[in-house]
């Protein structure tokens, strides 16, 4: 028990470094988010938080900075949640009914559609984005919450993760499912769904987080203001040397887009560990 | 409540025929078993009874209504799978159910039926629970009870009991055979455990390689086997195989000679079956002499293990025997439990 007792506090040693590592950084975004830009920018900053974040915020929220043509953070954040809402949403709904196809049903072509779904793995939005930049532009989707979500919808990781869980729902409980009477929707609805709810709920956070933090497609397929999303606000904001950056306003505004990502995680967190603890099948 | 008619029923995958033509005929209540080593085709033929899979040639009538191309669950039939396949996320009460919800039954008459079923299997006091937190034992039940609240035509069961372990095996073995006894329910039952099959069985199929080489009550099949394969697959131990010859008066096994019951043509070979249990000690006029070599004393019973012409011979004796490895035991068969198969076709003479 001695020997054991000398041992345990090693490696909580070691998780309090790791997370004070993690943790610094966060923690001076949220004190810089309550002081002043001068403060920041002019000598040493202070590690206690100040009274200026109340300020800072709304004026975040309202207007964001100079450099945001007057485009609050309040909508950044509204473009944001709708586009990553849609991503995850969207993303779960195509390759959860298009992994029920590949496994539950027989129709010529079906191992040919698996792999075709397969190989858009190997084609990531970087390699596409040109076409496919052109397809939105053509369609008149750029500046829509359409022309920011779509493109990233189609998805091969998730269908193939619902894939990978499908094939271990046993063949006996589709076939008690078709002598109790039930259809194909039927047994989606009554029996898949309900099963695939912990696979479904840690999809959506990683999803939700992906299309959160998208910069390169929001870059490309918005030019107006008015469709910022909190990411590229952020670059925004930064100066490019000629003008002084607002750092207050920049930091308040980097505590502002992470609060959805780590609401959604710890809401979720939940059902991760249900899923764990309980083995369904 | 229905017949169910089996009509040269044949299934193949691709050029492999599996099923080769199997014909029965399943009467109204009764209790059929179809049983059969692994890999012979007998839950293949229950599911094609089911409509899980296709009938490649032949027909099934299930209540004299032709079902080759009806849905399963047009079919009126019930069936209890070997891991239970319940639905993990559904409480014991929804598992059974829904299949009444899905043909649109009143609730009323859905909590009725189940509320019966789980009288019946003792289900009462675990309707809320989930499957996860049932025993074996139970799971089982409510895939039963998922049957019998459907009331269907005809139950199918394939291999209920495998996944149970020994004792309980044996106490579900007879509530079945209770319940199909009072329900009344035509029912085909798949296993490759003949204790079950026998105690079960109004009647039995029993299969080997895709052919149902017996049809007929338990105990017929016991005392007449047809085929070698089933003189072997029904019985325990399994019956003795001896390689003889037949002669005027009787069969010859090496150096011992047989009476036997019916007249062969001198000369003959053939395959005499003889059941461990009909062997019986005779030290006044024995049949013949086998040297013990090895001994298994079971108490209600000792299991002589020996040779004879070159085959392996079992002699089950009643009760504890004074006999020790490397004793000659003198043994005796009456003629009337003397099996003859033809030597070459395995088929009894």
């Amino acid at each position: 028990m001695r020997r054991a007792r000398t041992i345990d506090w090693v490696p909580h040693a070691v998780l309090l470094i790791g997370i004070a590592i993690i943790a610094f950084p966060v923690y001076v975004t949220v004190v810089a988010s309550t002081l002043t830009t001068p403060e920041i920018v002019y000598g040493p900053m202070s590690l206690l938080p100040g009274p200026h974040g109340p300020e800072n915020y709304v004026q975040a929220l309202s207007e964001g900075n100079a450099k945001t043509s007057g485009v609050g953070v309040g909508r950044m954040l509204l473009n944001t949640l709708v586009v990553a809402l849609a991503i995850a949403v969207g993303k779960i709904a195509i390759s959860i009914i298009s992994a029920y196809a590949v496994v539950f049903f027989n129709f010529p072509g079906r191992m040919a559609f698996f792999w075709l779904i397969f190989l858009t793995l190997m084609l990531p939005v970087e390699v596409r984005i040109v076409p496919t930049y052109a397809v939105v532009a053509g369609l008149g989707l750029v500046d829509t919450y359409a022309g920011l979500a779509v493109p990233l919808i189609a998805s091969a990781t998730a269908t193939l993760l619902f894939r990978q869980f499908f094939l271990t729902i046993p063949d006996e409980m589709v076939e008690a499912a078709k002598v109790d009477g039930a259809g194909p929707m039927r047994f989606f609805k009554d029996v898949v769904l309900p099963l695939s709810r912990t696979n479904i709920a840690a999809l959506f956070v990683i999803l939700f987080i992906y299309g959160w933090n998208q910069y390169l497609w929001p870059l490309l397929v918005t030019n107006d203001a008015e469709m910022t999303t909190i990411v590229i606000g952020i670059r925004r904001m930064l100066g490019n040397g000629d003008a002084q950056t607002e750092w207050s306003i920049v930091m308040a505004t980097t505590v502002l887009a992470l609060l959805p990502p780590v609401a959604i995680v710890i809401l979720m967190q939940r059902w991760f560990v249900k899923g764990l603890v309980e083995t369904e099948k | 409540m229905a017949d169910v008619r089996l009509r040269n029923v044949r299934k193949s995958y691709g050029d492999t025929e599996v099923i080769h033509g199997v014909d029965c005929e399943i009467a109204d209540g009764e209790f059929v078993v179809v049983v059969g080593p692994s890999g012979c085709g007998k839950s293949t033929l229950l599911r094609m009874v089911a409509g899980l899979e296709e009938i490649t040639k032949g027909e099934i009538a299930i209540g004299g209504r032709v079902v080759n191309d009806i849905e399963p669950k047009d079919r009126d039939i019930a069936m209890v799978f070997q891991n239970y396949a319940l639905y993990p996320h559904m409480s014991v009460f929804d598992n059974m159910a829904y299949g009444l919800k899905i043909r649109g039954v009143p609730r009323s008459e859905i909590e009725a039926r189940v509320e019966k079923a789980a009288n019946i299997l003792q289900l009462k006091p675990l309707l809320e629970r989930k499957p996860r937190q049932l025993s074996g034992g139970q799971r089982q039940r409510v895939a039963m009870g998922r049957a019998i609240v459907r009331d269907p035509q005809v139950f199918l069961f394939d291999e209920p009991l495998s996944n149970l372990d020994a004792k309980l095996r044996v106490q579900m073995r007879v509530e079945i055979k209770r319940l199909q006894q009072d329900l009344g329910t035509t029912s085909i039952y798949v296993t490759h455990d003949q204790v079950e099959a026998m105690t079960l069985a109004d009647r039995l199929v029993v299969m080997n390689a895709g052919v149902a080489e017996q049809v007929g009550p338990p105990i017929e099949v016991y005392e007449r086997p047809e085929t070698v394969f089933v003189a072997g697959f029904i019985g325990s131990p399994a019956m003795n195989f001896l390689p003889a010859i037949a002669t005027e008066n009787g069969l010859s096994v090496g150096e011992a000679r047989f009476r036997a019951a019916q007249r062969l043509e001198p000369g003959r070979n053939v395959t005499v079956g003889v059941r461990p249990e009909h062997l019986e000690l005779d030290p006044a006029s024995p049949t013949l002499r086998v040297r013990a070599e090895l001994v298994e004393a079971l108490g209600a019973d000792t299991i002589v293990h020996g040779t004879l012409a070159g085959a392996p011979l079992l002699a089950r004796l009643p009760g504890t025997q004074r006999v020790v490895a490397g004793d000659e035991v003198p043994l005796r068969c009456a003629p009337e439990h003397l099996h003859v198969f033809d030597g070459a076709t395995g088929k009894r003479i």
